[in-house]
């Protein structure tokens, strides 16, 4: 019987999962560059991780106010007195969750092959060109004049574009879809992300009406009582 | 006991000083605008100076509903509109007095004024829009009647309204220049013979797709009347710089584009009636970035009138809030301050700006009084740094501004201006930290490539090293690892054939 703190110090020591998380972290590498080989045989090959996955979606909101901050004044001017990074963070967090639960709904009703667990980590997978190339161009941005601004916004955008068609194959991938098949999967997904979006705004107003009325119930009762 | 004496005679010390300190900044609000487009107190570049009522003036009848002011040199000519008449001040010994009161003149048919609304003089001439008698005088300065200007008889002038001509310029060559109310299409510009010469600088007409598609063939007939016709709107006010670019003023707009640029309710035209003011600042020339709507007072700055410095700033009128704002000739906005009320130096109904050197001079038709503001030691160190900027005097600006500096260290230009100096001097770390404080990539742009050349000029060698460790290390490293593969290489071979 192993104490409690045999254990956590075996989980933080244990080499074989260290290997593991490793490997599957070096596989997006193979991923990016070879995307249906790479996202077929992380799925369905059992290639990645959810740690792994995890790991890069992290690394991708920290590299967006990594950018925000470091990215030199020329080309992004932040109001350090009103900017709010958890915001930032969530504005990329949130979208990223309705996505995939959004598809991941989705391809169930279309015989889709993935499970939630599988469209989180290939859609994890997908997010890797961003912070490997907005990183370091954060850090050239700071040796660059105004007028070379061209470079930084090209390899912003192209991380950008990659990653858009990444995450077009991984769903190809992870579903067995044909590329039509895909194109209509993604269109329904935005359609469906914009319903919840709808749905969890009206309930969250519900919510906060319901609140109301019995707070203003309470304070009824308590102007009455006094 | 001693303590506590000491104490005293420090507080009644404080209490002595403290009340020039209050009463220096208690004589009005002013401000500015950061980048960001958020309000930064500042200390007021103008203090008022007089406060002229017909009682001060003596006068026997108040001013009533006074539109019009011009400035020639030290003389100032008000048209009393109500009154209908034009009252002429004189300023001289620091006193401003009446000298002249104009009501009639000699020569024509008509020979008073009805409700004058604008008058311009020039060395022999008055040109007075006399409104209501639908004409453009041209006086001698002995009061004779030289001729006018009248309705233009001309198809591109519309015949069913009524001419009514309300503000105007004349040029060096005694063109005139004039704003007719209702009229659209621009300035009305005459020949020095009195002949109507077409119109000048009508403002562009905007409309986005969505509206046209809508009016064209969406809406009925009844809806698309109501809807606003796509048209120039018309001028407010019209002025003349030292140059002899006209500034032109229109508060007809929709507010919602003007942030972005889409309108401009201040405008400078060249002789071809082209804009031609420059923006360059963080923030276009649209008066006030925030609105901060507060009771009555809502909306955005409707400029009413401009009036032009020598140095090329420019100091504009807002009717809103009865502010005005000062920009310099990039467009930079200098200061924000006035507002509405009943304290000297605030306005009811302000209706025209005038300058007299660096003296501003507001006439305000409700309160019926002329304020004269004159620059306290911040404006006056602005004006001084500005000039010795255009002077060619780099470092003395520099230095105006370090003063300006002093006494408002929000000031943005100072900054840039001292920035732009040491840029001069090749002191470029210096001048890019005063640029990053305030925002101005294009002079941080320009000195950091200077500063980056700079810097590998200096670390040349230093560079080179580094480029051949980073080549010579690894080749040094394969090849040492491979040397000794092969000798492994080797002792195994040999051990094997042992």
């Amino acid at each position: 019987m192993k104490t409690k703190a045999r254990r956590i110090v075996d989980f933080f020591t244990n080499r074989a999962a260290y290997d593991r998380f490793f490997k599957s972290l070096r596989y997006a590498l193979y991923v990016i560059l070879h995307p249906f080989d790479g996202f077929w045989d992380l799925t369905h090959e059992k290639r990645g991780s959810l740690a792994a996955a995890n790991f890069i979606l992290i690394l991708s909101l920290l590299t967006c106010v990594f950018r925000l901050e470091f990215t030199t004044f020329q080309f992004i001017k932040v109001n350090l007195e009103r900017a709010n990074f958890l915001v930032e963070m969530l504005g990329i967090l949130l979208p990223f969750i309705i996505f995939v639960v959004t598809n991941w709904a989705l391809t169930t009703l279309f015989d889709g092959k993935g499970t939630l667990k599988d469209v989180w980590i290939a859609s994890a997978y997908a997010m890797t060109p961003y912070p490997l190339i907005v990183i370091p161009n954060t850090i050239l941005s700071n040796f660059l004049a105004e007028e070379e601004d061209t470079f930084n916004y090209f390899f912003h955008d192209f991380s950008l574009v990659w990653s858009a068609l990444l995450f077009i194959s991984a769903i190809m991938m992870v579903h067995a879809y044909s590329i039509g098949k895909t194109m209509i999967c993604i269109i329904f997904t935005f359609v469906g992300m914009a319903v919840v979006i709808f749905l969890l705004l009206l309930f969250f107003s519900l919510i906060s009406d319901a609140g109301a009325y019995f707070y203003s119930l309470y304070k009824e009762v308590i102007f009455r009582i006094y | 006991m001693k303590r506590l004496v000491v104490f005293m005679a420090l507080v009644l010390v404080l209490a002595a000083v403290s009340p020039a300190v209050v009463s220096q900044a208690d004589s009005g609000y002013s401000y500015n605008y950061d980048f960001w487009g958020e309000e930064i107190h500042a200390p007021n570049p103008y203090a008022v100076k007089k406060a002229l009522t017909h009682v001060e003036l003596g006068l026997d009848k108040k001013l009533s509903k006074a539109q019009g002011l011009f400035v020639k040199d030290n003389l100032i000519y008000i048209c009393d509109t109500g009154n209908n008449r034009i009252i002429v001040l004189e300023y001289a010994d620091e006193e401003y007095k009446v000298k002249e009161i104009i009501e009639s003149f000699e020569g024509a048919e008509i020979n008073t004024f009805s409700s004058p609304s604008d008058i311009f003089v020039t060395d022999e001439y008055y040109f007075i829009a006399d409104t209501e008698n639908n004409r453009i005088l041209k006086l001698t300065k002995d009061l004779k009647f030289v001729m006018d200007f009248t309705k233009p008889d001309d198809i591109n002038f519309d015949q069913s309204i009524t001419f009514l001509p309300s503000k105007l310029i004349v040029d060096g060559a005694e063109r005139v220049f004039c704003l007719v109310k209702r009229v659209n299409k621009g300035i009305v510009k005459y020949e020095n013979d009195g002949k109507f010469n077409g119109f000048v600088g009508a403002t562009p007409v905007t409309y986005d797709l969505f509206d046209y598609i809508w009016k064209t063939w969406i809406a009925s007939d009844a809806q698309a009347d109501a809807m606003s016709d796509f048209v120039p709107t018309e001028y407010d006010n019209i002025a003349v710089d030292h140059d002899g670019f006209m500034y032109v003023v229109t508060t007809n707009f929709y507010e919602g584009s003007l942030i972005d640029g889409s309108v401009d309710p201040v405008r400078k035209l060249n002789s071809l009636g082209n804009d031609i003011l420059i923006q360059n600042g963080d923030w276009v020339v649209v008066g006030d970035i925030n609105w901060n709507d507060q009771g009555v007072y809502t909306g955005s700055s409707r400029i009413i009138d401009v009036t032009a410095l020598d140095d090329g700033t420019y100091f504009a009128l807002d009717r809103t809030r009865g502010r005005i704002f000062g920009y310099d000739d990039q467009g930079n906005i200098l200061c924000c301050f006035g507002g509405n009320g009943n304290k000297d130096g605030y306005f009811r109904m302000p209706t025209a700006i005038e300058h007299m050197g660096h003296d501003l001079l507001v006439l305000d038709s409700q309160d019926a009084q002329l304020t004269i503001f004159t620059p306290t030691y911040y404006g006056k160190k602005i004006f001084s740094a500005i000039y010795e900027y255009q002077q060619g005097r780099y470092d003395k600006s520099a230095d105006e501004w370090r003063e300006v500096l002093m006494v408002n260290g929000n000031n943005e230009l100072a900054y840039k201006g001292i920035g732009r100096a040491l840029l001069r001097q090749n002191k470029y770390e210096e001048a890019m930290d005063y640029f990053k404080i305030k925002y101005d990539d294009d002079n941080y742009g320009d000195a950091f490539q200077l500063y980056r050349k700079q810097w590998v000029e200096d670390h040349v060698v230093l560079i080179f090293i580094i480029i051949l460790l980073v080549l010579v290390v690894p080749l040094l490293i394969g090849r040492i690892k491979k040397v000794r593969w092969e000798v492994k290489a080797y002792e195994n071979e040999s051990k094997k054939n042992s």
